[in-house]
């Protein structure tokens, strides 16, 4: 910062905000989004080797797995898609009023973002809730509680084996959990930078952090547009429920 | 300052049809397509997902107006995804156990 102050052609562009490594705003701006996006890059192949385990055990264990997702409770999953593909929407909007500078919009905006990711979350532990009630939950994960499905309610077809079923179990609670957990992350991040926006360190100049965090919430969003099909709507031709 | 900033409009557009194929992967979903052909119904499904997520990535993400280096690291992720998918199911594929059960 001192270096910069004495060089004079840099002196008008001088922001509290920019570290002394960059030239100026933009050039920190661009980085930022690089940054992030080379880390959801990883994310993909974090999440892409899940969705590699599903696709081979689902064309191993097709039949079981058309069964064990007709039990799932198609209209949670598709309420939780679109509270999530709304909040992706107004995550944008927080984002757009960043970059205008207006406060007001902005930590409004961010604090109904908040609330849709809460409310997935909410909605995605009514679901985990059924599936301990129905003794669904794969494995002995919770001890004294071991994965013992009602046959009656699974119609199990013609060549497919509890194990099978069990194994949709274990990656739908992989899967979901993992995202899950990012949303828990998500959240964090945005009650963090309404805490930030309140104070009005956000303007056009200097907003980053909600572009970057933006980025973060709508790939957990793109994680769900995948989720939502594969998981819950797989077998649902098939007839059953 | 060269960043793009997306008008809000454009935002709704994109929520709209977000909901949209939202509604479509539903529907179509209960629909029994397999006389098309066999897996036509996760085909679709698939197809719809990949169509909102280049949607959102585009948007949302404001993608379609950033740098092409932000465009080669999209682009390198989706590649190194599909060489882990590629590889590994060919490996499957020519085993004795197979993909089939």
């Amino acid at each position: 910062m001192a270096v910069s102050r004495i060089d004079s052609h840099t002196e008008h562009e001088t922001h509290t905000a920019l570290a002394h490594h960059f030239d100026n705003m933009e050039q920190q701006r661009e980085a930022g989004s690089i940054g992030m996006w080379v880390f959801l890059a990883q994310e993909l192949m974090f999440f892409g080797g899940l969705f590699l385990a599903y696709s081979i055990f689902r064309a191993k264990y097709a039949p079981a797995f058309a069964a064990a997702s007709n039990h799932l409770d198609i209209r949670l999953g598709a309420t939780n898609t679109v509270v999530l593909i709304f909040s992706s929407l107004t995550m944008a909007l927080a984002v757009y009023y960043a970059q205008t500078g207006k406060r007001r919009a902005q930590v409004l905006f961010l604090t109904i973002t908040l609330v849709l990711g809460l409310t997935f979350l909410g909605i995605k532990a009514v679901e985990y809730r059924q599936k301990y009630v129905d003794n669904l939950i794969p494995g002995n994960l919770i001890p004294g509680h071991p994965f013992n499905p009602n046959l009656e309610e699974l119609h199990l077809p013609v060549g497919a084996s509890v194990a099978n079923v069990e194994m949709f179990y274990w990656i739908y609670f992989a899967m979901t959990g993992l995202h899950a957990l990012h949303m828990i992350i998500g959240v964090g991040i945005i009650a963090w930078l309404i805490f930030k926006a309140r104070k009005g360190v956000f303007t056009p100049e200097y907003h980053s952090p909600v572009e970057i965090s933006g980025l973060y919430w709508h790939f957990v969003d793109i994680i769900w547009i995948f989720l939502f099909p594969l998981l819950y709507l797989l077998g649902r031709h098939l007839g059953g429920e | 300052m060269s960043e793009h900033i997306v008008q809000r409009k454009v935002y709704f557009v994109i929520f709209g049809l977000l909901m949209v194929f939202t509604l479509l992967t539903v529907l179509a979903a209960f629909k029994d397509l397999d006389n098309i052909f066999h897996g036509a119904n996760t085909v679709l499904a698939l197809t719809i997902a990949v169509i909102k997520a280049t949607l959102v990535t585009l948007y949302f993400m404001h993608v379609r107006y950033s740098s092409r280096l932000i465009w080669v690291i999209v682009i390198a992720g989706i590649f190194w995804l599909g060489i882990m998918f590629v590889l590994t199911i060919s490996d499957y594929m020519t085993r004795p156990s197979g993909l089939t059960p």
